[in-house]
């Protein structure tokens, strides 16, 4: 090594729980969540910011703990998605994406849920645009996009507080013999 | 998985003493304001730091207001572009400004990253942002610890192209940045920030910082009319291959009075396409005018292969694409499809 | 843990009516919480004591043999723990018998950019990278080959000795069902087409990582995210030389598969090896360049296809030529070459088929399975060339589908015998969702529709190593508490088989999901289940986890029997009860008929299997393509073309697939999206390209841009909206008529969006990925009255060697090949269902299946 690494000791607040933690100076947050903190939820798909599967929450915003290093995290919040549910209950994103198969293998899912997370705590009804244009920064390579963007949209409601249950197409496909329509149209980005 | 090398990290709390660390530092000494270029690129060991200075910890180094008490508007060099693309003053004066910063990679990166940081950003190849190993197997090349531009093996000079989709926009829009360092501090206009060469692609000194973006009076915004367009693979997370600024200022009888294309991806620096925007020089936008002028643009491009697409087929975008961010500002329909248009 | 999908205080949403209280019905997925919570443990969440790092040293040329490894530099970076290279592993191994051509460290020659030559452990994971850096590999070079044209035309330097087939053709087949060319002249129109479907890879989110703990000199547990415990666990026997009962293999939940886990990897291998040498536990853990570098996924291949036609649209026989550029391993390749001619039969009525294809070596990383394995190529050709036949017949596309429909329990010309068929019920679907007798070729100047078909397996009929043992083994153990522990040695990558492996458990026990308690793919206590590959899991460990359900069933009701003096056969499971049918409060708690069992047989536990049915084909290849049932997808794509640029973008996907029944519906339709997503990355835009260096000034043949930025995968921007429709033909063979979806509604989107393409822009593009340019040149050929198309010119000249002759079930077959040598071969039992491998041994002499 062309240098021994420095260390860093400092207090991250994690969770809402703070903790004094020490790490290589150059080691980033994901590498300290993961492996300091045992904080294993947080994944990472390249360690390039070109993936997304590594995004946490920095004071309320997504980043990508890839790109960040520990070391700038003093005096800042951290959330990772092991903090996303109160006591045993599931956040209603949560729910939903585990009632609608919305994580199929699971990976980019701590991502995901926290990106939507802070999408919908500053906009508690997005569109359906505007949720894939928030997301667009986490790739995923199982679900398509589809059961997230109906998962978001349900827990968008439950956090409203509204009932929400899935619609039947959500859950079973669109019945077969439905009358013939166009396309859907200006639902996307264009 | 891919980790960083060790280096000393430093948090300079006032500008002064970040001047004075960089000034001291020597040349393994870097930079870094929101990290999403150094660290990829520190990742892949193309570039190397004994020590990194950060900028994060200066107060009002970051933030949006006017400056001096004209209408100029001061953009902080370590305002993030989350920050930028959603500020009122932004939408409402440089609504094409916002369009080329909320462009900029993925929503997560543009949280983290700064516009010092984009209009600073190392210029990219596909033979260089790779890892030390397949950086190994082609024997590098010219930008990096090789002798050969694998671009154009003849070339004397390195190809890799600009990769700021702020800088053109800025250049149309007369632009200035401020460095500082402790001999002082310039104001240039930003089109004089680059050179085209894809290793030495700032005139910017290694020891100066780049602390501000000036953006002119716009209190006269309706004689001007500003238009970006970029075309990528995907509507997210990619590198512009092609960026497209348009600045029009029109006299009080619609006929154009000054106009600054500016393309961004296809050469060492955002180029300005000098003919293209002169043939528009008192006329009026319309159709065949535009169709012109995409012509002329094309000529200035250089588009290699060394970023996604086909090198031809991206020579043919910059006519359209020039075409289109012109018709926008004329308020003409456009014709044409452009699926990743933010 | 898992329940059904309410909203609090709601009823789940009811559709269909359902004899079954679990299966059929949307419910949580077993592992649902887990991966919410980031509670779910991917192998790179692993962490022991005194664990260290590993990293590979790769290969940094292409072909080469090695000279010297020096690692005197590396061995001073401080934390460095030990080095291996090649020499200690002598052993090869390779996923198919018949291609054992890969070492977990090479020990003398490097075949691409990336093969490992040696291993580094150190403290960090740091200073293993640090070390790798250091070490230094000298190389003499070898001439290089990069594609299968390269291949043929050079026999030497050979990439690898061992094939038959000479020079760097690593595998060929010829065979025809039928007469041919009889049918071409029989036939009123004949078409020729040239296709390429360029080469992806799969790019699961998580990196592929291991851990290895050892035990003792000699016992060693290796955690892995592999889809396939189970040929892990041979490789590593092979490789270590260590008795198979001595190594443990457990399979992580995979942060996605797609194929991609489906080989044994050197970095599982040298990382057990590691291991043991240093006696403490060992993770390596990939970067995604060296993702890409193992690969396994679609091979590029460029197609040739001929079909005759009768004018009303009776499709009268198909010849079809592929040539597959495999990388520089084996691989799956000998069963990819296969598949890329297996599945033409199974759609559309095919009197009379020849298929012709060859695998070359390359100096790149290996192709192998991709979700449709070797099927999605030769679909895209087939389904373009069908729309094309339409139009020049003057068909509606749709039209020409249905007309040609395969019959339901039928044996095709190439032997394969298909079971429930759904495909027309999935074309009326698609076409009605979509509007398309309305607005098919009537939308105008740059917006179309386009229409394509697919089918895929059911798990392969043959295992891929020569056995006669069951595909699938499922155990039950049963308490007193009531609890029911279900063991597999099946592989949760994330389509949901877990969850399809508790529901049928629970649903024949009458418990709900949470009494059950799952142990999944480990070797040490899970009985074999092949893995998570072929589409295979929901039949094969679904029809197991009956049978071991069912026989638990019958052993608590034989109990509850006795002590509740009910015939057994009148016993209802249900609702975590054990009752009497006609007298409903006449009953034991499970739990207590557990006790009621204990009680009366000792300990409870039951087991289950599954083995396939025997194919009717045995002739020489018939190994690829027999599965006891296949399913059937739609699609109808509808695209927006610019003719200006070329750019385009797909605005809507309907999609029908025939499931044969939902074991949970809201997973199934997670599986059918998530393959109309992987279709139209592969469609748009990914591909694993490579380029060389000119030649005076290197040797280079590198990866184009192996990394998440350069691989383009579409992002919540790309994706269009999909309407999906689940049709159900409940398939008897199997579990509760249930047949596959994790791959097969992936094979009609790219051909749906050529045919999209077309019918926007008149343009026909017969290669994938569909790009821009593509687009404006075919645009720039119609406007100057050329052939208004882009795609290949020809087709290598190949030497597909002696063409095996089947006569067709129609022609009185009996599913030999006439050649007499394969009839003597296939007279003992066991060749007549030997693998593949088996029969390519015993045909070329260096094996006697005869006298076994």
């Amino acid at each position: 090594m062309a240098r021994a690494p420095d260390t860093t000791a400092l207090t991250l607040r994690i969770n809402g729980e703070e903790r004094r933690v020490a790490f290589p100076t150059h080691h980033t947050l994901l590498e300290v969540l993961r492996e300091e903190c045992g904080l294993t939820g947080t994944k990472h798909g390249c360690e390039l910011g070109e993936c997304g599967t590594c995004t946490v929450l920095v004071d309320g915003k997504p980043v990508l703990s890839c790109l960040a290093l520990a070391a700038e995290m003093e005096g800042k919040s951290v959330e990772t998605v092991e903090g996303m549910q109160q006591a045993n209950e599931l956040d209603p994103l949560q729910t939903t994406f585990a009632d609608l198969g919305a994580a199929q293998c699971g990976y980019c899912t701590p991502a995901i849920l926290l990106t939507a997370r802070a999408l919908l705590d500053r906009n508690p009804t997005p569109t359906e645009r505007e949720t894939r244009a928030a997301l667009a920064g986490v790739l995923c390579r199982c679900t398509g996009y589809v059961k997230i963007l109906q998962a978001v949209e349900g827990a968008a409601a439950l956090r409203r507080g509204e009932e929400w249950r899935p619609p039947a197409d959500v859950l079973y496909g669109e019945p077969p013999g439905t009358p013939a329509g166009p396309a859907i149209e200006g639902d996307r980005d264009g | 998985m891919l980790r960083l090398p060790p280096f000393e990290f430093r948090m300079p709390a006032t500008l002064d003493e970040a001047a004075r660390m960089v000034a001291d530092g020597g040349p393994s000494t870097r930079l870094v304001a929101g990290g999403t270029d150094l660290w990829p690129n520190m990742n892949r060991r193309h570039q190397k730091a004994e020590t990194v200075i950060s900028l994060m910890r200066i107060p009002g180094l970051a933030g949006i207001g006017n400056g001096n008490g004209s209408g100029e508007l001061r953009i902080g060099g370590t305002t993030t572009l989350d920050a930028i693309e959603s500020h009122p003053l932004v939408r409402e004066r440089y609504p094409a400004l916002a369009r080329a910063v909320e462009s900029i990679s993925s929503p997560p990166l543009r949280n983290m990253g700064t516009l010092g940081g984009n209009v600073c950003v190392d210029t990219r190849c596909t033979y260089y942002n790779q890892t030390e190993e397949w950086r190994r197997s082609i024997d590098y090349c010219l930008k990096e610890e090789g002798t050969i531009c694998w671009v154009a093996p003849n070339s004397p000079k390195c190809w890799a192209h600009s990769a700021s989709d702020s800088a053109p926009i800025l250049a149309a829009l007369d632009a200035r940045v401020r460095l500082v360092s402790t001999a002082g501090e310039r104001l240039i206009p930003i089109e004089s920030l680059y050179r085209n060469d894809g290793i030495d692609y700032l005139t910017k000194r290694p020891d100066e910082i780049l602390t501000d973006v000036l953006l002119p009076d716009a209190s006269d915004a309706a004689s001007c009319r500003a238009a970006f367009w970029k075309l990528r693979r995907r509507g997210s997370i990619d590198f512009g291959v092609l960026s497209v600024a348009a600045a029009v200022w029109t006299d009080g009888g619609g006929k154009v009075a000054k106009a600054r294309i500016w393309l961004g991806s296809v050469g060492s620096q955002p180029l300005f396409a000098g003919k293209a925007s002169e043939l528009l020089v008192g006329g009026r936008l319309d159709a065949e005018a535009l169709l012109e002028s995409g012509r002329l643009a094309r000529k200035v491009a250089t588009p290699m292969d060394n970023t996604d697409f086909l090198t031809q087929w991206r020579g043919v975008m910059v006519e359209r694409y020039v075409e289109a961010a012109l018709r926008e500002i004329a308020g003409l329909p456009q014709e044409r499809l452009a699926p990743n248009h933010p | 843990m898992a329940e059904p999908v309410r909203s609090p205080g709601d009823a789940p949403a009811e559709r269909p009516e359902r004899d079954t209280r679990i299966v059929g019905k949307p419910f949580r997925r077993v592992d649902g919480r887990a991966k919410v919570t980031g509670v779910t443990r991917f192998a790179d969440d692993l962490s022991f004591p005194r664990m260290c790092h590993m990293r590979l040293v790769r290969s940094t040329v292409p072909h080469a043999r090695i000279v010297s490894i020096d690692t005197s530099e590396a061995a001073r970076v401080p934390g460095v723990l030990g080095f291996l290279t090649g020499a200690s592993m002598p052993n090869t191994f390779g996923i198919l018998p018949v291609s054992e051509d890969e070492h977990a460290l090479c020990p003398d020659k490097v075949r691409m950019v990336g093969d490992p030559v040696a291993a580094v452990a150190a403290v960090t994971e740091d200073a293993a990278y640090e070390a790798a850096l250091k070490v230094r590999v000298d190389y003499e070079p070898l001439a290089t080959i990069a594609s299968v044209e390269e291949a043929l035309a050079t026999p030497e330097p050979r990439i690898h000795g061992y094939s038959k087939a000479g020079g760097n053709v690593h595998k060929r087949a010829s065979l025809e069902f039928g007469d041919v060319e009889g049918a071409f002249t029989e036939a009123d129109l004949v078409l020729e087409d040239l296709c390429y479907y360029e080469g992806n890879t799969h790019l699961a989110m998580e990196q592929h990582a291991a851990v290895a703990i050892p035990e003792d000199v000699d016992r060693v547990t290796v955690y892995s995210s592999t889809q396939t415990p189970h040929y892990v666990h041979r490789a590593l026997s092979k490789v270590l030389d260590l008795p198979a009962s001595r190594i443990r293999v457990i399979a992580c939940p995979n942060g996605g598969g797609f194929g991609g886990k489906s080989d044994p990897f050197n970095h599982e291998i040298v990382a057990a090896k590691m291991a043991l040498q240093l006696g403490r536990p060992v993770k390596i853990v990939l970067s995604r360049e060296e993702v890409f570098y193992c690969h396994r996924g679609r091979h590029p291949v460029q197609m040739w296809i001929k079909t005759g036609f009768k004018k009303d649209g009776t499709i009268t026989g198909q010849h079809f030529k592929s040539a597959l550029d495999g990388g520089a391993y084996g691989s799956y390749g000998v069963a990819s070459t296969y598949y890329t001619g297996a599945l033409q039969t199974v759609t559309y009525k095919l009197p009379h088929y020849k298929f012709e294809g060859v695998r070359t070596y390359t100096n790149k990383p290996p192709c192998g399975p991709k979700r449709g394995h070797g099927t999605p190529q030769p679909r895209f050709a087939w389904e373009v060339h069908l729309d094309k036949a339409a139009h020049r017949l003057g068909i509606d596309p749709a039209e020409l589908r249905l007309r040609n429909l395969e019959d339901p329990e039928t044996v095709t010309a190439n032997w394969l015998t298909v079971g429930s068929i759904g495909l027309g019920r999935c074309i009326e679907a698609v076409v009605e969702g979509s509007g398309w007798r309305e607005r098919y070729g009537r939308l105008g100047e740059g917006r179309g529709l386009g229409l394509a078909c697919g089918a895929y397996l059911c798990g392969a009929g043959l295992p891929i190593y020569w056995n006669h043992m069951p595909q699938s083994g499922v155990q039950l153990q049963l308490d007193r508490s009531g609890r029911v522990a279900v063991f597999c040695g099946e592989t949760e990558i994330g389509q949901g088989s877990d969850s399809v492996l508790a529901a049928i458990v629970a649903e024949i026990l009458g418990v709900e999901l949470h009494d059950i308690r799952l142990c999944v793919g480990d070797t040490d206590l899970t009985p074999v289940d092949l893995g998570s590959y072929s589409s295979r899991v929901t039949l094969m460990m679904g029809n197991a986890a009956v049978e071991a359900a069912e026989r638990a069933r019958d052993l608590l009701a034989s109990a509850v029997s006795a002590q509740l003096e009910v015939p057994a056969d009148r016993l209802v499971f249900a609702e975590r009860r054990v009752f009497d049918a006609e007298d409903p409060g006449r009953g034991l708690d499970f739990a207590d008929a557990c006790v009621a069992a204990e009680a009366r047989f000792g300990t409870l536990g039951t087991v289950g299997s599954y083995t396939p049915p025997r194919s009717p084909g045995r002739y020489n290849g018939a190994g690829v393509g027999p599965s006891p049932t296949y399913s059937y997808s739609a699609c109808v794509l509808e695209v927006e073309v610019d003719p200006a640029t070329g750019l385009y973008r797909p605005i809507h996907v309907w999609i029908a697939h025939d499931i044969g029944r939902s074991i949970n519906p809201v997973l199934v339709l997670g599986q059918i999206e998530g393959s109309v997503y992987m279709g139209l990355g592969e469609a748009m835009m990914e591909e694993q390209v490579f380029r060389r260096l000119p030649k005076r000034l290197s040797g280079a043949l590198v990866h184009k841009a192996p990394s998440m930025l350069e691989y383009k995968s579409p992002t919540f921007l790309e994706m269009p909206p999909v309407t999906s429709y689940i049709i159900e033909d409940p398939d008897a063979r199997g579990p509760f008529g249930a047949k596959e979806v994790g791959q097969g509604p992936l094979l009609p989107v790219p051909p749906a969006l050529a045919n999209a393409v077309f019918d926007a822009v008149g343009v026909r593009i017969d290669q994938v990925p569909v790009q821009p340019h593509m687009i404006l040149k075919a645009l720039e050929a119609k406007r100057q009255g050329a052939e208004p198309r882009y795609g290949p010119a020809s087709f290598p000249a190949v030497d597909f060697g002696e063409t095996i002759r089947v006569p067709t079930p129609a022609q009185g077959g009996d599913g030999h090949a006439t050649k007499e040598f394969e009839r003597r071969l296939h007279r003992s039992k066991r060749a007549t269902s030997g693998t593949m491998a088996e029969r390519e041994e015993a045909l070329e002499g260096k094996k006697d299946l005869t006298t076994k």
